[in-house]
């Protein structure tokens, strides 16, 4: 099998030669080059294109990186202040609209949210707090559905299902009142290992397994290991 | 007639926010003192709704400086929700959390001795306010104020070992511990390094203590005449009497020694406990309901833990309360005798840290346990300023649905109350100009019960001290400030 045809792309002036009609934020974290993002991660095959935190400039206009596939003379912005502050914002948007209290949540260390707004130097929000209402849902056999902290990414509603591949998770209600809810049926057969699966899955701490937390001590969870940062 | 309040707000050299008023009658005479803790927290209601193993890491955000004590007994009391009890959780975990534990009690003790209080045994109440402090402590005695730093970081570092972090870490989960320690990490505590070995530990604890005793046989009189305040004394007490920090059964004494709750199981404690409420203070007045509001308070912490055990499991620590009750007698009420117990509590868990770091469990990974899913659990602890409650009820979905925290300084609300009453009108005609040693010589009776107002971290240096007294319209008539 041939390997893919290089094409080439500017990144900030520079240039790179990388495989055609690949992902832009695989294809740019090819070239060392990390994109934040909460939605997408290396490996999945269609993007869900609803955090935009991987936002850039492609050609002078603004667009979430995971939703384009790399095309030859693609001229991209990417670690410019503007857009370092845009993406810094929409993190903050997402820490003043859910209810996010790092030091008693479980998935701290673990946390995608959090990890991208340290790699962003978020100190605080420039947006006043919401402080909205939300409801945990205990009402799953193996999951509780802490939806303080959704921010609606769409990774359980889209990629997660049981072992007979059924969805488990969806969204319910329209705008500002949109909210994942829990399958009962379906909910109730998924194993420990599946449940572990879908918090895994979760960016945030929305998704918990029953019974369990702070397994991992301080300075072994994910993101104390392998910090993430914008690299320059 | 004319009624007039003094205000001392802040008090400072105590950890959280409470305010002194001293009610004047007409003729300005001492009428009434009181404490005011000015601040609530609502951790008891905002616990509720989130998922019971959630509890243990959320709850001691309510302190900065005692939070292992929060962590630990949230952990005891969930540990009974998961349905497993000190006779069931491993070897292992159980030392590991005892091994925290005493590592907290050392370094809170050391800072509220030698950052908060020796500042005024050592270089006097009515000593210069700016150099009353740590660093006024260090120009004086470099060794001793460098000892106690170390003493502090060592407690510290036994709490980062085994809890994750030095504040707030997250070791205790559920049913046990998710961490051993390495023998990489014993042989720094034994070994020494940036921090004192702990063989040097102990001989500084004991230097401190003797230390203490010079300057308490030259100032005895007054030391004993400071604030006698005879009370029931409530702690947790080990099986055999001895003295006990992290389980026991809880054990009160009157203020002649006779047990007025004879090592009973700390779960009935709904059944001899009943919290009052004042309009003026947010922290609550809990007393024993068989001895009523008048006569059921007691007082917590080091000198009530002294006086109710028998004896201290722990050779050096022993030798040390023999001393202290041959000076004092077998039930002082000295509230400044707090202050010595605390010293020899260090030493306690400076021997028992040396104990629990020679010992292979804590290297075991044996750390959890498991048993039957209860609806309830209580968990009792001796936090350094005395006797902790945690109690939580949690639903069949695993949300927690009831909380209830008493915490140590609450036991001493009524006695801090009366301690500032005392010594205000001991030193009522002292001090005319109620000025700067009026407001510490106060001060300095609420200091001794190392009360942790709101549970919260304490900056180091001047507080902000102001004076107000006003007439009974409101009307500011004079202001005095630091």
């Amino acid at each position: 099998m041939s390997s893919p045809k290089k094409i080439p792309i500017t990144v900030d002036g520079k240039k790179y030669d990388v495989p055609k009609n690949i992902n832009l934020v695989e294809a740019l974290s090819s070239q060392g080059i990390r994109v934040p993002t909460l939605c997408w991660y290396k490996g999945m095959d269609d993007c869900l294109g609803t955090c935009r935190v991987c936002t850039v400039n492609v050609n002078g206009r603004p667009s979430a990186a995971c939703t384009l596939n790399t095309t030859e003379e693609m001229k991209i912005e990417f670690d410019t202040s503007e857009l370092n502050d845009l993406r810094k914002s929409i993190i903050e948007l997402l820490f003043v609209e859910g209810n996010h209290y790092c030091p008693s949540c479980e998935k701290s260390g673990d946390c995608l949210l959090q990890a991208e707004a340290q790699a962003l130097e978020m100190t605080h929000s420039r947006f006043p707090y919401e402080f909205n209402h939300y409801e945990i849902d205990y009402s799953g056999e193996m999951i509780i559905l802490e939806r303080n902290r959704c921010v609606h990414c769409k990774r359980c509603t889209e990629l997660f299902t049981n072992d007979d591949g059924e969805k488990v998770f969806s969204f319910i209600g329209k705008g500002k009142d949109t909210q994942v809810v829990i399958n009962k049926e379906t909910e109730k057969s998924l194993s420990k290992h599946k449940a572990q699966e879908a918090m895994d899955l979760c960016p945030v701490g929305a998704i918990l397994v029953k019974g369990e937390g702070f397994k991992t001590p301080y300075g072994e969870r994910k993101f104390e290991k392998e910090p993430l940062w914008i690299k320059k | 007639m004319t009624k007039k309040k003094i205000i001392i707000d802040p008090v400072s050299r105590v950890e959280g926010h409470g305010r002194v008023t001293i009610h004047l009658n007409d003729k300005d005479e001492l009428d009434d003192a009181k404490l005011h803790i000015v601040e609530f927290r609502g951790f008891e209601k905002f616990v509720q709704g989130r998922p019971y193993w959630e509890a243990p890491v959320l709850v001691q955000r309510l302190c900065g400086i005692c939070p292992v004590s929060h962590h630990l007994c949230a952990a005891k009391a969930i540990d009974q929700v998961v349905g497993v009890n000190d006779e069931t959780i491993t070897p292992s975990a159980a030392k590991l959390r005892r091994l925290m534990h005493y590592g907290q009690v050392l370094q809170s003790h050391a800072l509220h001795y030698f950052y908060l209080a020796a500042p005024d045994l050592l270089l006097g109440m009515n000593s210069e306010v700016e150099t009353r402090n740590i660093i006024g402590l260090a120009q004086m005695n470099q060794d001793l104020a460098k000892k106690g730093i170390l003493l502090r970081k060592f407690g510290q570092e036994i709490i980062r070992a085994t809890a994750g972090k030095k504040i707030h870490g997250i070791s205790a989960v559920p049913g046990g511990v998710h961490k051993s320690l390495s023998t990489d990490e014993i042989d720094s505590f034994k070994r020494g390094g940036d921090i004192p070995s702990i063989n040097e530990v102990i001989s500084w604890c004991t230097e401190v203590l003797d230390h203490y005793k010079t300057y308490h046989r030259k100032n005895q009189s007054e030391i004993l005449s400071f604030d006698q305040l005879e009370s029931n004394y409530l702690s947790l007490i080990g099986k055999n009497g001895e003295l006990e920090l992290y389980h026991g059964n809880l054990r009160c004494i009157s203020a002649t020694g006779k047990k007025v709750l004879d090592d009973m199981n700390y779960l009935k404690y709904l059944d001899v406990y009943q919290e009052d409420v004042k309009e003026w203070s947010y922290m609550k007045f809990p007393f024993l309901k068989h001895l009523g509001r008048e006569n059921g308070w007691v007082r917590v912490g080091p000198l009530a833990r002294l006086n109710t055990c028998e004896y201290i499991d722990s050779p050096l620590a022993q030798k040390e309360l023999e001393d202290f009750r041959s000076h004092n007698g077998r039930f002082p009420h000295g509230t400044l005798l707090y202050h010595w117990a605390r010293l020899i509590e260090i030493l306690h868990c400076a021997e028992k840290i040396q104990l629990l770091l020679d010992d292979p469990d804590v290297t075991k990974d044996d750390l959890m346990a498991k048993g039957n899913r209860e609806s309830e659990g209580i968990g009792f602890l001796e936090a350094p300023r005395g006797t902790l409650i945690h109690h939580y009820k949690v639903a069949p979905d695993d949300q927690i649905t009831k909380c209830n925290l008493i915490v140590s300084t609450t036991h001493n609300n009524i006695a801090m109350n009366k301690s500032v009453t005392q010594r205000a009108h001991h030193i009522w005609s002292k001090h005319k100009e109620r000025g700067e040693e009026f407001l510490n010589e106060i001060e300095v009776a609420i200091r001794a019960y190392d009360p942790c107002l709101s549970c919260a971290t304490h900056a180091i240096g001047q507080m902000p001290l102001k004076i107000e007294i006003r007439n009974n319209e409101n009307d500011l008539i004079r202001t005095i400030e630091r």
